[in-house]
């Protein structure tokens, strides 16, 4: 009953076959296309479909064409359909690899009129696909070119098997031959070719020193920090963290997955009636106790985590949240998610239990799950079972600031920077005391007022009296 | 048996004669000279002149043609009372799932049947094979789905960690096939069929002899004898399996454990299968495939969007065109070690080290001590040589009479329904009515996520045949991207392909991928079986929105140049 519902699915017949048409109609990107070299474009195949996925190329690199014959399989949003030439000549370049997705209109292929034409074609296709960003697989002589997140200054060295690199080889493996042979794991080799990592300069950590998916994504994440080591410092120290990678002014750039994610938790979170409530504590005693468990690893963000969780065991109904509009849900365990900005999005890894574990374990796992979180390895639930949310810009000098409830929480906590500030005690005397604004968002249908006022109380005594922090 | 049988397998059957024909004795009245274009099913071939090829196979001229058989083998044979110098009419030996079908069959015809099992009632399918591996694959299935976090959005669902317990899911598999193996028992002893338990061995014509090993043997004998021994898993030489890191689906369908990476030597349905069930559960897996192809028996425009789906976006990487010519298990600290050889070059290749390996490569049949040489029957590389009709033949190329084989252990089609109804057509044939069975319209079917199923001709080999024969063959494809029921689960991956004669609307094939292909194949098998055209089936309803409207689609964009059949399928029925 497809054809009731006007759900076209369009048959398999040469008529309904779009042909790529070339020509003025073109990307403005088809540098001053000459008449002999032409572009292939993705084709519109249904008037829903914005982008086309490469299923399979029918030709290869430098094999000749002739009009009407089928080059290439694109996958629309209804069907895969063969796209037939619309001229004589050679297929000069592939632009967008087998699996890739290119959106309607832009470039694919190139096809030279003659053969002498083809290594000329090969050339613009290389300077032309560099600023293509849809281009998901590039060709290997590409490579280079188009890796500009990856400076060559970084030890991932390029995606080519180069023999040379083989003297820091995984010769752990018994297996290997001295480097000779690499042992990796499936899905490391895939998630290498992805991320254009070599094989050959990992040392596996899998079972008997395999190279596993985690070698590879920790590989790709050292290059990625080591290339924004090795550059230049910038002369003033705060200024370290906004060198921003560069961004081209005047172009729209589509949400990552995970910019999606968080753009779309955000708009929900309207649907939620919140209400803040904020509150000066004093640090000076936490600050101390920190300076003397810092050299065993303990993190500033364990600390405040902790805290939160010994303070929410008092006040249950604030690490609670309202799933239905009907009721309270009381969650069983205290699991503190904290916000970390990473790669342009954000995320946040979860300590579970955080008020049962103690503050050595806790620090440990906060360490684990930022290295995860930095080479995309979180668990869903490592970064979703979160019952009460930390944020913290103090690093950043910020003093106060409000944060926005996460979907499916009662509370966030944001928490400023601790500051010397000049106050009066009670009995008339003007001291100095290291002092941190925090500021609750909470939904109002669960946590009201008082709630959150008494649970800001209970904080406030634990950390300005943190000895329970390490039981 | 097994629902999955190897590449090897898989064109052996597909290249069973479409010998649909056959005319006897018993069908005085089947006097054709041009058998070419007699194309109805086995099942329904019977004495009663078809005067025209375009005249319909109706519902109404099959009850007929029951009741006419009915009368015929009631006078023909007299089977009713058999001599009295047998034990039995029929003994079968073998209770997997041919056996049973055989068995309930001849209960339904009359005969005082006994069937003989060295082993446990239900065989490969039941305990080893289609039944567990059913019951993984359910669990492989829910897991990836739950894991596919993209999946879950786009329905609006949030699912947190998704996780599984071995031992779990591996007593799911173990108690289906409990509950499955007392069914099958169970309907055996309710219609009063002898279960006689140890190793049936022939002595002689017409005569079996069966006990446990210690015990003293006893000797039955029956009219008719079907062997319906199965088969078992297939190892090449140079493999060591060990049963805990070198297995076969044997040992893996236990799931004792999961290991982080396992090489599957075989890309068949047995393999492909388990590369779903581990991926879900967390494993790499390295598939070793002799071929130049993954998945060689498919037809190749499925194979191909088969890979695309089940094996390039999961943690899957494959060695085609090789051997693995030497597996050792786990030991002393080393990993399993494949020494994969070139197929052509017969050179060494490659050296894998991985958890564990899988020998999916097919199955053999299980024939040994069947007794075969009392009656000078020699098997050909472990299989019972039968003639179309299942009927065995000896060493000198003559018919055994009174013995049949049917199943894995003759090798015309490995699979559990197929010997099913092998056995179902041989009790059909010993009570008097002569049936053939066309092996072109048994399904079959891969259980992967989705399913790919088939039945008939692949494509290549539907114009290996039309050039043969001149005609014309065209092919049709739908998508289940343009399904209604397909989109609401956020399945709209696959396709279903159909082959047919454009001439004379004849379905060669039909082979499905995407969301419960495996139920959905049967509207084309049944009509290869009754010989329904594509200008007659192109007019049945199907219910909106289902995924059977796939099939409706692909039915309706064929282009036939056979009108459709002047009779309607039934009276119209005013509502």
């Amino acid at each position: 009953m497809a054809h009731i519902l006007q759900t076209s699915f369009l048959p398999f017949t040469s008529s309904l076959r779009r042909t790529p048409v070339s020509g003025p109609k073109g990307k403005p990107q088809a540098l001053q296309v000459k008449a002999k070299i032409r572009e292939i474009f993705m084709p519109a195949l249904s008037s829903t479909m914005t982008e086309g996925k490469i299923v399979s190329w029918t030709k290869s690199e430098g094999e000749k064409l002739s009009k009407g014959e089928s080059v290439v399989v694109v996958e629309s949003d209804k069907a895969d359909m063969d796209v037939e030439s619309f001229h004589d000549g050679f297929l000069a370049a592939i632009m967008v690899e087998e699996g890739g997705v290119a959106p309607v209109g832009s470039a694919i292929a190139l096809l030279a009129e003659t053969e002498d034409e083809i290594a000329e074609a090969k050339a613009k296709s290389q300077s032309s696909s560099s600023s293509s960003a849809q281009v998901l697989e590039e060709k290997p002589q590409e490579k280079e070119e188009v890796a500009p997140a990856v400076p060559a200054a970084a030890p991932v060295a390029p995606a080519v098997w180069s023999p040379k690199a083989v003297a820091v080889g995984s010769a752990v493996h018994p297996a290997s031959e001295g480097g000779k042979r690499i042992v990796a794991s499936p899905y490391a080799k895939k998630l290498a070719k992805e991320l254009k990592v070599d094989l050959v300069a990992l040392v596996g950590t899998g079972p008997m020193g395999r190279i596993v998916a985690k070698d590879v994504e920790a590989a790709a994440a050292a290059g990625v920090v080591a290339a924004s080591e090795s550059a230049p410092l910038p002369a003033s120290p705060e200024k370290a963290a906004p060198v921003a990678p560069e961004i081209e002014l005047g172009t729209v750039v589509p949400f990552t997955t995970m910019q999606g994610a968080v753009s779309r938790n955000m708009v929900e979170s309207l649907s939620v009636p919140t209400f803040r409530v904020g509150y000066t504590i004093t640090t000076n005693a936490l600050d101390a106790l920190y300076k003397k468990i810092k050299s065993k690893g303990v993190t500033m963000t364990a600390l405040l985590a902790k805290a939160t969780a010994l303070a929410l065991v008092q006040h249950p109904v604030v690490n609670s949240c309202c799933r239905d509009g009907n009721s309270f849900t009381f969650n069983s365990s205290i699991n503190i998610a904290v916000a970390v900005a990473i790669d342009g999005g954000l995320i946040t890894p979860v300590l579970q239990d955080a008020d049962k574990v103690d503050i050595y374990t806790l620090s440990r796992k906060w360490k684990e799950l930022v290295d995860k979180a930095r080479a995309k390895q979180l668990q869903p639930h490592e970064y979703n079972t979160g019952t009460f949310t930390l944020s913290n810009l103090g690093m950043f000098g910020v003093d106060r600031f409000d944060a926005i409830l996460p979907p499916g929480t009662g509370a966030i906590m944001a928490v400023g920077a601790s500051l010397p500030t000049v106050v009066a005690s009670k009995d008339g005397r003007i001291g100095m005391q290291n002092q941190m604004q925090v500021n609750v968002t909470a939904d109002h249908r669960v946590i009201y007022g008082a709630d959150l006022a008494s649970f800001l109380q209970t904080l406030a005594k634990i950390i300005e009296d943190p000895k329970d922090l390490t039981f | 048996m097994h629902s999955a049988l190897s590449s090897l397998s898989f064109s052996q059957a597909t290249t069973v004669p479409r010998s649909n024909y056959a005319f006897d004795s018993h069908s005085p009245a089947f006097a054709l000279s041009q058998p070419v274009n007699l194309r109805f099913c086995g099942l329904r071939r019977e004495a009663f002149g078809f005067s025209s090829l375009t005249q319909s196979c109706s519902g109404r001229v099959r009850v007929s043609s029951r009741g006419h058989s009915k009368k015929i083998s009631a006078s023909a044979v007299g089977n009713g009372t058999p001599p009295k110098s047998f034990d039995y009419d029929l003994i079968i030996i073998g209770a997997g799932v041919g056996g049973h079908g055989a068995a309930l069959h001849a209960v339904e015809k009359g005969l005082k049947t006994a069937i003989i099992e060295g082993d446990v009632v239900g065989g490969t399918c039941v305990n080893r094979g289609c039944v567990p591996s059913k019951a993984l694959l359910a669990v492989s299935g829910r897991m990836r789905e739950l894991q596919s976090e993209h999946h879950m959005k786009a329905f609006g669902l949030q699912v947190s960690a998704a996780g599984y317990d071995r031992q779990g899911v591996a007593d799911h598999a173990n108690n289906l096939a409990s509950k499955i193996r007392s069914n099958l028992t169970n309907s055996m002893k309710a219609l009063g069929v002898d279960i006689l338990t140890g190793v049936g061995t022939i002595v002689g014509p017409q005569k079996v002899k069966y006990g446990k090993v210690g015990f003293p043997d006893n000797i039955v004998t029956a009219k008719d004898i079907i062997i319906a021994t199965g088969s078992v898993p297939f190892v090449p030489k140079g493999i060591e399996v060990d049963g805990k890191t070198v297995i076969t689906s044997d040992h893996a369908l236990k799931l004792e454990f999961v290991p982080d990476w396992i090489a599957i030597v075989g890309s068949g349905y047995i393999g492909l299968e388990f590369s779903d069930v581990y991926t879900a559960l967390g494993s790499e897996v390295t598939f070793i495939e002799a071929l130049d192809q993954l998945m060689p028996g498919f037809d190749p425009e499925i194979g191909k969007l088969a890979q695309r789906v089940l094996i390039n976006p999961r943690k899957i990487d494959y060695h085609t065109g090789v051997f693995a010519t030497k597996i050792t298990p786990a030991r002393d600290g080393k990993p399993v070690i494949i020494e994969l050889t070139d197929a052509k070059t017969k050179e060494p290749k490659d050296t894998l080290e991985v958890d564990a390996a899988l020998i999916a490569t097919g199955r053999a049949p299980f024939t040994n001590g069947l007794g075969l040489e009392n009656i000078n029957v020699v098997t050909q590389r472990g299989f019972v040589p039968v003639d179309e009709r299942m009927r065995v033949i000896d060493a000198n190329g003559k018919l055994v009479t009174h013995l049949y084989c049917i199943g894995d252990a003759n090798g015309k089609m490995m699979l559990a329904h197929a010997a099913s109804a092998q056995g179902i057509s041989v009790v059909e044939q010993v009570t008097g009515r002569d049936h053939m069975l066309n092996h072109l319209s048994i399904p079959a079917a891969c259980f992967t996520h989705p399913e790919i199923s088939m039945v008939g001709m692949t494509e290549p080999q539907a114009r290996e045949k039309a050039e043969k024969e001149g005609f014309e063959v065209s092919v049709a494809k739908t998508s289940f991207k343009a399904n209604t029921k397909a989109l609401a689960e956020n399945e709209g991956e696959g396709l279903a392909k159909l082959i047919y004669r454009p001439d004379n609307g004849e379905i060669l094939g039909v082979h499905i991928f995407g969301l419960h292909a495996a139920d959905l194949i049967h509207e084309a098998s049944n009509a290869i079986a009754l010989g329904t055209r594509i200008q007659d089936i192109k007019f049945a309803v199907h219910a909106h929105p289902t995924l059977s409207e796939v099939l409706d689609e692909l039915f309706k964009s064929a282009k036939v140049k056979a009108p459709s059949s002047s009779s309607p399928v039934s009276e119209p029925v005013a509502v």
